[in-house]
């Protein structure tokens, strides 16, 4: 049944195309098209409900940014997955949902201020996890598990106190593993990211990275 | 004497509603971050015309810990303790959706007893998690009597938890290809018993609401949420059931075999702050009914997928004995399980609503992208749009319906 409304799909739209997946139907949509997409899926195919919205931060391929979307139909108890991926490797931009489905619009928010993908169209475009003057994009690869040391968000606060929020210790743990690297050096141990006279003070991420 | 002159002043709140007599008169109101009435750390910024709210706007994130973050950095066998810190009220529950969906990354056959110990778990996790919810509930409407009557019961229930899995609270129970261990001696019958007792208490619990005359005030016609609304706004779990849409993941998208116990998904009509407090009641009754079921039948074999050998890790007897399991386990504490590339995406039916796990793999053990959709997210992404209009005195009762929890919210 999945499969019927995958082939009816790419008749209708000729510039989708399906996705490899293990599991759900899914589909490559280009990002210009998202909007056109998201409404006949909504009021043509019966997906009703939009789960979740997300992204993947590709780290050196390109295109660098993908947003993923998960529908699912109350009828036909399917999932479809639509994947666009962002043109723009430093500006990455999709067009927003949240006319359409209102439930993207906090997941675009929760996108935006982890990943940095903006969404064009959005009613309400601000950090919904971080606060508002948060500048990293925490999710994306070249940000430290640690995190970085920054101003706290209350400008008072800070000139009386001299406050920041530091950076995670992280010796003792948590053991990190890493995905990649000889067996020796990826198994899960405490990465020390503090720095001693031996070791240098790890270097702050390109302002690229800022926001 | 004096003449007594009959005066009809009609409803007075409705008619301060209804003229533009104060509007233009705002006043700014904040609750939260920390405040009983937000069950957490949820903050709302709200704007007030008299007594009527008139714009919310929720902030997030005062939990927010960066578990997407930690889990991209780690083997999938070492996030489960994390996934009982996102709905901290039922972390069993979590456990076995974040197995479950690693699994099928792996597309691993899970052995039935496992299965069957899993069902037990968010059932288990379930009637928990509701116990607290209905209690807090009666709180947040003012009737304190029915959080003792369901905490005491919730502290049964926990005894039971730190029985099976050592720990009362987080269980971090589940493993990539089966659980931890096996069920302790005798357990069914503690758990059967349990239930045995625990449904009195939820008729008593219905007995102090359910037709109170109170508590139906405050709660009937108060924070309608409509099928088209509920679904725009990717409601899950009784929050949308209660809104007359028909979707129960364990009916609709069977998984753990539930397709093999037969239960009733309680359905609501109106969608209002009532309806979502039947609901829980309703499905604590349907978790009795399958756990009861599942005690019944109840299959032998292993409590994990033996044939999975770079994917669980054989129990510590045979790790102490055998050079083969030996090895196996030291390779899956190095290097993690042994997982294909893909793309997966599981939910399954929660407590709290779906919670889902979308997993992208480049093989190895460690995820390259793990996002966690938390039901109470999406949840509360309505109350921007169901607050405005109603009294202050609703938020209350409305956000208590909602049955959210901050630590799947925020993440």
């Amino acid at each position: 049944m999945e499969d019927a409304t995958l082939v009816k799909l790419t008749e209708t739209f000729d510039f989708l195309s399906v996705r490899a997946s293990g599991d759900h139907s899914a589909l490559n949509c280009p990002a210009n098209k998202l909007f056109e997409v998201a409404q006949s899926l909504r009021d043509d195919f019966g997906f009703d409900l939009l789960v979740d919205v997300t992204g993947i931060d590709w780290d050196a391929a390109s295109p660098r940014f993908s947003g993923v979307y998960h529908f699912f139909s109350t009828a036909s108890h399917g999932y479809l997955r639509v994947v666009a991926n962002c043109e723009d490797d430093i500006n990455p931009q999709l067009p927003s949902i949240s006319a359409i489905y209102p439930a993207a619009n906090w997941h675009e928010r929760e996108t935006f201020d982890m990943l940095g993908i903006r969404y064009s169209g959005h009613p309400n475009l601000k950090r919904i996890l971080m606060w508002d003057e948060y500048p990293y994009f925490p999710l994306r690869k070249e940000f430290p598990l640690a995190g970085i040391e920054t101003d706290l968000p209350a400008p008072d606060v800070v000139e009386t106190t001299q406050a920041k929020v530091k950076s995670a210790p992280m010796m003792g743990g948590p053991f990190v593993s890493t995905r990649s690297g000889p067996m020796s050096q990826a198994e899960p141990r405490a990465r020390d990211e503090s720095w001693t006279e031996s070791e240098e003070k790890p270097t702050e991420p390109s302002d690229e990275a800022k926001r | 004497m004096a003449e007594v002159k009959e005066i009809t002043i009609g409803d007075v709140a409705k008619r301060s509603v209804d003229t533009a007599e104060f509007e233009g008169e705002t006043m700014a109101l904040n609750i939260g971050p920390s405040h009983p009435t937000t069950h957490g750390v949820l903050r709302l910024k709200m704007q007030l015309d008299g007594d009527v709210i008139k714009h919310c706007e929720p902030v997030l994130g005062y939990l927010h810990r960066g578990d997407e973050k930690i889990a991209e950095s780690m083997t999938y066998n070492q996030f489960v303790p994390y996934t009982d810190r996102l709905d901290y009220l039922a972390p069993l529950a979590n456990n076995v959706t974040y197995a479950m969906a690693v699994e099928q990354l792996a597309q691993l056959e899970i052995p039935e007893r496992c299965q069957a110990i899993r069902v037990l778990c968010c059932e288990l996790a379930r009637i928990s998690s509701h116990l607290l919810g209905v209690g807090v509930y009666g709180m947040d409407a003012g009737a304190w009597t029915v959080f003792m009557y369901t905490f005491s019961q919730r502290e049964k229930l926990y005894t039971l938890f730190e029985e099976l899995t050592g720990a009362r609270f987080t269980t971090s129970y589940t493993r990539i290809g089966g659980v931890a261990r096996d069920i302790p001696d005798g357990w069914l019958g503690r758990v059967s018993k349990f239930c045995d007792q625990v449904l009195p208490v939820i008729d008593e619990v219905d007995t102090l609401l359910m037709r109170n005359r109170i508590f139906m005030e405050r709660t009937a016609g108060i924070g309608v949420i409509s099928r088209e609304d509920a679904l725009g706004y990717g409601l899950t779990g009784p929050n949308l059931r209660a809104s007359g849409v028909d979707l129960d993941l364990r009916k609709d998208r069977p998984y753990c075999g539930y397709e093999k116990y037969d239960f009733d998904v309680p359905i609501g009509k109106n969608g209002d702050c009532y309806d979502r407090y039947l609901m829980r009641g309703e499905e604590i009754r349907q978790s009795v009914r399958i756990i009861r079921q599942v005690i019944e039948d109840f299959p032998d074999g292993a409590y994990y997928a033996e044939d999975a050998k770079k994917i669980f890790a054989p129990p510590k007897a045979k790790i102490l004995t055998s050079m083969e399991e030996l090895i196996q386990n030291f390779m899956i504490v190095t290097e993690g399980p042994r997982m294909p590339e893909g793309e997966v995406y599981f939910e399954a039916e929660n407590p709290k609503g779906a919670l889902g796990f979308f997993i992208v793999s480049k093989g190895g053990g460690v995820p390259y992208r793990l996002k966690i959709r938390g039901p109470s997210f999406c949840n509360l992404s309505i109350l921007e749009k169901l607050l405005p209009g109603h009294y202050l005195t609703d938020v209350t009762v409305i956000l208590g319906s909602l049955d959210f929890v901050m630590g799947e919210c925020d993440r």
